[in-house]
């Protein structure tokens, strides 16, 4: 099924090119990073982990949302997600290639990384999140694969692929669940030690997910024959508005419990964020940002007629995952490391080199997406299950 | 003979499975004759080692600075300007070492000095969350590291709620005079995490830590499960805190205030 990469229009060629140029151009940063250390990193000795950690928990969010096609699908079989469930699958795998990719730049002696098998050590969440994060990745080459291989062969689908799917439905909590065990289980960092973290983690994933994949296949739309059926978009945009209300909701949550109990290191980073602490404020405009961006996004998703507004909803959701984006990619990691262990704050923000490597690894998740929706939507219009457009229809 | 694919593959896998029963076999062979690591005759030894830092007697930015030089030559630490810099001892305010929110502090404390350095916690979270067993707890209490299986995650440095370890972000051994290198302990490479050891070297031939040493009395080292211990002598005379008890990690790092 792959040679359907190889072929395609001019376009197609084009984006794959500049996504290559993209990834091979970046990649010197990395070389840089590979030579010099992670010294090129804003990291400190305060703030040791930063935008590739932070990018890494995003995108493990992005890998658990393909579940809130799959699940409707097969649990409650509704078939209007039939189509989708392919790209759902092949989304969670860019989505674990990115993740395992952010944890690799992460690293300071990456060519040591399998001691993490070698010496696996049980009580380590982070051998847990590697052992999930793989398995999730294996699962759904597996199950996405043979589903398509089957498709186009007109064949039914296999049984196992069934008991795969299912496993992969649990697999998909337990990821997004242990990614939040590697923050909320450490003591003294008062901004993830919250047994919310893991279920709020969840809420965000469910909607910034789902509305990440939503926008790729209305992209996906606009550039080939394929079409997803408005029911079933109508259908994932009102599980994303779900998810979305749960998740501020949490939040909500949380600033309750910080701020009526008055106990200083629960309100200590969440007013470093929002307003600023011992003089710092770096991150007060994109933590209101995200505020109001989020909430905006509820008011033009909630009402049934702004979300139902095709026109309308790709913005809704755009603001959605830069608002989801802002609270995850960048709030919850500084945040969690200010006020630092000595009470003091230690402003962070990413280097050019850092963002140009964690470009590299954007570029290639795209070009994974790429290359996988290419191959689902050409077997998806060799059996028909696009449609064409009206014109060309006409001319056959 | 028929050497099809089938029997080649047959043979191979036969010949894969004796290779890794041998292998298994020797590594079995070497870890059941026991460790071969000689002890020297005059090493110090203790159930529970732990320190006591009398903040009276070391109290200023001079004196700790001090015991870090002694601690720094000693393990080869370098001195890295800026925040991505590694330290194993050093000087903070009362508001930075201990959460003990006072608004009218008396000026002798304010303005004190107070030494930190890994606690080396009965149930430290370093230990707990490292993926590679690359920081480990002694029998003897102390939280030691390997630094050629450290693979740089920093999940360590996430981990301890004391600001204890330093990330070696860029290669260390450019800050690192050549002339003045101990050569008894080794340098690190760059992408590994490092903390103080209390000294695991020298007290292996019966030394003190270096900071004690350099501390003239301020610092008292010793076993915290010898009740006859002269640590176990000054808890017992002095009141004491450790940092951030809440956290429920036990320091051994004990503070006569």
């Amino acid at each position: 099924m792959l040679e359907k990469a190889l072929k395609g229009s001019p376009k197609y060629y084009m984006w794959v090119g500049y996504l290559l140029l993209l990834i091979g151009g970046t990649s010197g940063a990395y070389v840089n990073q590979l030579m010099e250390g992670l010294t090129i990193t804003g990291m400190s000795r305060d703030v040791s982990w930063g935008f590739y950690i932070a990018q890494f928990t995003y995108l493990v969010g992005l890998a658990a949302s393909g579940v809130m096609i799959v699940l409707p699908y097969y649990f409650h079989h509704y078939k209007k997600f039939k189509d989708l469930v392919i790209f759902g699958e092949f989304m969670a795998i860019a989505a674990v290639v990115m993740c395992l990719g952010f944890i690799v730049v992460d690293i300071g002696q990456p060519q040591r990384m399998l001691n993490v098998l070698i010496f696996s050590t049980p009580n380590s969440v982070l051998f847990w999140d590697m052992v999930v994060l793989n398995g999730y990745l294996i699962l759904n080459v597996l199950v996405g694969w043979t589903c398509l291989e089957c498709d186009r062969q007109r064949l039914p689908h296999p049984k196992w692929t069934k008991v795969l799917a299912y496993t992969s439905i649990v697999w998909a909590f337990s990821i997004h669940t242990v990614t939040a065990f590697l923050y909320q289980g450490l003591p003294g960092r008062h901004y993830w030690l919250t047994a919310i973290l893991a279920a709020r983690f969840l809420a965000s994933a469910f909607c910034s997910g789902p509305a990440i994949l939503l926008l790729v296949i209305l992209l996906t739309e606009k550039v080939t024959t394929f079409k997803a059926g408005a029911e079933a978009i109508a259908t994932l945009a009102k599980i994303i508005t779900y998810a979305m209300c749960v998740n501020v909701f949490f939040f909500a949550l949380e600033v309750f419990t910080a701020f009526y109990s008055n106990q200083p290191g629960h309100m200590h980073s969440i007013v470093y964020l929002f307003k600023g602490l011992e003089g710092h404020s770096e991150l007060v405009p994109f933590m209101w940002t995200a505020a109001f961006l989020g909430l905006g996004s509820l008011a033009l998703l909630i009402p049934p007629k702004l979300r139902d507004n095709l026109k309308l909803l790709p913005w809704s959701l755009a603001i959605l995952v830069i608002a989801t984006w802002i609270d995850k990619g960048l709030g919850l990691l500084i945040g969690g490391f200010n006020p630092t262990p000595f009470e003091t704050i230690t402003p962070y923000w990413p280097t050019g080199k850092e963002l140009l490597v964690s470009l590299m690894i954007y570029g290639t998740g795209a070009l994974v997406v790429t290359i996988l929706f290419k191959v689902a939507t050409e077997v998806k219009q060799e059996i028909g299950a696009s449609q064409k457009p009206a014109a060309e229809l006409a001319a056959e | 003979m028929n050497h099809t694919r089938r029997n080649f593959l047959k043979f191979m896998g036969v010949a894969a499975a004796g290779l890794c029963a041998a292998s298994a076999g020797s590594a079995l062979a070497v870890s059941g004759a026991g460790s071969s690591i000689k002890e020297p005759a005059n090493a110090a030894n203790a159930k529970r080692w732990g320190m006591i830092i009398d903040t009276q007697k070391c109290g200023t930015k001079e004196a700790i600075e001090a015991l870090s030089k002694a601690c720094h030559s000693v393990h080869n630490v370098p001195d890295i300007p800026g925040n991505q810099n590694v330290k194993w001892i050093w000087a903070a305010k009362f508001s930075e070492a201990f959460d003990q929110h006072n608004n009218y502090m008396d000026e002798a404390h304010e303005t004190c000095q107070y030494v930190l350095l890994c606690n080396h916690c009965t149930n430290p979270p370093c230990v707990r969350v490292c993926p590679t067993k690359a920081t480990y707890k002694r029998a003897d209490g102390i939280v030691a590291m390997d630094y050629h299986r450290c693979i740089g995650c920093r999940y360590c440095m996430a981990g301890c709620p004391y600001g204890a370890r330093s990330f070696n972000f860029m290669d260390p051994r450019k800050y690192l005079d050549p002339s003045k290198l101990n050569k008894e302990f080794p340098t690190r490479m760059r992408g590994v995490v490092e903390k103080c050891n209390f000294c695991v070297e020298r007290l292996a031939h019966g030394k003190q830590p270096a900071c004690v040493e350099a501390s003239n009395g301020g610092l008292v080292f010793g076993d915290l499960g010898d009740a006859n211990s002269e640590i176990r002598k000054l808890l017992r005379e002095h009141y004491t805190i450790r940092r951030k008890p809440s956290h429920g990690t036990e320091p051994g790092v004990y503070y006569i205030i």
